[in-house]
């Protein structure tokens, strides 16, 4: 048995009681005082999660755009330094080895975080692929991250607002701090990358200015509510981004791995396609439950904000309309559904 | 709000974390204490039908919270003559309150003297402390 690994804010939320829980190799807060309050603070104010369990690895070097150019679907020569892009690691068949965020630093330097569970295969595939004048390294290690998310949270913090998948170098109540204008919820917000032994420093000053302490079960109803995919439930290697409605993260006129594969799924039409819906009966949709018609859910939850059943799932392409029904197998019960148009939640300003 | 810890002595106890309050051959059933804090704040009670047969040690329901889902077990046998249609409307009734308004059922019991092999408090309370 492998042993988890612990962030270094570990014994924090042992402290404040978190129900702790293995998560991809990880021992993680699922909870502080409860997923529902935990996600209507981040939809009211303001959350802190703690995402150290991601991954982050940096490509340097005079061909480290020109390595990630071929490896990465989306267009990396449309972001300069400072600049942060949504992108996705593929495999020659057009699927999905990891979604993750490249951060420009400089013209040969890139910070990529990547989803805890994939940092082994995500790491080991740039590695694999590396050019003489590229180097990948692992500094997983090194970092600890703490989202900070909600409509309050750059006020919370003091910071100015800045434009999405836009960072800086800043000072945070005296601790330097990498702030990204990144987030997987929704909500305004930040993502802040500091050294491991920062991290409680970080921590600590975070609750200071008001952020409740969010566990990654209201991290998941908060990203399924606005429709982002799970890598490893909505989207993963046998999946391709045209058929899970990421083909606006594909340049698919360049070259990467796999690009043949999607170019074709594209002009073809996908057979199925990830859609998200609603419950019109009660229930709560589950991952791998099946949806009439050949189709299955791969994320299904409550969501606080409706107060009903919400999920994703592969349909196939004719049932893929908005308002379409979809007859989902509960447990043996035949329950109803509709699909929907992204976001399932839109926020009330919109 | 969630209730604080407790386990009223006059209920009788089943080793899947659920109680019988037992009265002129009908039983109220619901989960302990332990059981919503384990599964956090239920969102959805799917009910048996009223009429339905229920079996002692065998699924009559099913409890969800946000992450996970759990089966109702019956700690007797009966049928059920009424459901608790407030806990289907609001299920967090059975986090702040499990063992008055977060009431799952009511059964007329078929075999009474099922009651003897339920657990008392103190046995239950044991049970506990060696999870």
């Amino acid at each position: 048995m492998q042993t988890l690994r612990r962030t270094p804010l570990y014994e924090r939320h042992r402290a404040l009681n978190a129900r702790m829980v293995p998560f991809a190799g990880w021992e993680m807060p699922v909870q502080y005082e409860g997923v529902i309050a935990e996600h209507r603070a981040v939809r009211a104010d303001t959350g802190v999660f703690d995402v150290s369990h991601m991954g982050e690895l940096e490509v340097e070097g005079p061909r480290a755009h020109e390595l990630l150019q071929g490896l990465l679907a989306n267009d990396l020569d449309k972001i300069e330094p400072g600049r942060a892009q949504y992108t996705l690691l593929t495999n020659e068949q057009g699927g999905i080895i990891d979604d993750l965020i490249a951060y420009r630093l400089e013209a040969g330097h890139y910070l990529l975080i990547v989803n805890a569970a994939n940092r082994e295969a995500a790491f080991r595939w740039l590695k694999d692929h590396e050019l003489p004048g590229s180097d990948v390294r692992d500094v997983s290690d090194a970092f600890a991250l703490l989202a900070v998310q909600g409509p309050q949270s750059i006020e919370r913090l003091g910071l100015d607002d800045a434009p999405a998948f836009t960072f800086a170098e800043q000072m945070l109540d005296g601790i330097e701090v990498m702030v990204n204008r990144t987030g997987y919820t929704g909500e305004r917000g930040v993502e802040l990358l500091v050294p491991s032994e920062e991290a409680e420093e970080l921590w600590d000053r975070v609750l200071e200015r008001g952020a409740v302490p969010c566990g990654l079960g209201a991290r998941d109803t908060l990203r399924l509510e606005v429709c982002y995919p799970l890598h490893g439930n909505d989207i993963g290697p046998d999946t391709d981004a045209i058929s899970a409605g990421l083909g606006w993260a594909c340049a698919l006129d360049k070259d990467f791995t796999g690009v043949e594969e999607l170019r074709r799924v594209k002009a073809a039409g996908p057979e199925r396609k990830l859609v998200p819906f609603v419950m019109e009966d009660s229930g709560i949709p589950r991952q791998g439950m099946a949806i009439a018609g050949g189709g299955e859910v791969t994320s299904g939850s409550h969501s606080p904000m409706l107060d009903r059943g919400i999920g994703m799932g592969y349909v196939e392409a004719e049932q893929a309309a908005a308002d379409t029904e979809l007859t989902i197998d509960v447990r043996g019960r035949d329950r109803r559904a509709r699909v929907v148009t992204k976001p399932i939640y839109k926020r009330q300003e919109d | 709000m969630a209730a604080e810890e407790s386990y009223p002595d006059e209920l009788r106890y089943h080793r899947e974390h659920d109680w019988a309050r037992i009265e002129d051959g009908e039983a109220v059933l619901g989960i302990t204490w332990y059981a919503q804090d384990a599964l956090g704040e239920l969102v959805h009670y799917e009910p048996p039908e009223e009429g339905a047969t229920v079996t002692k040690d065998s699924a009559y329901g099913e409890v969800e919270s946000v992450k996970a889902v759990s089966d109702v077990i019956s700690p007797l046998s009966g049928e059920v003559i009424e459901v608790n249609q407030a806990v289907v409307d609001a299920p967090e009734k059975v986090n702040e309150d499990p063992y008055g308004d977060g009431w799952l059922v009511r059964i007329r019991l078929t075999d009474p003297s099922e009651t003897d092999q339920l657990l008392t408090v103190e046995a239950y309370q044991e049970l506990l402390s060696n999870q």
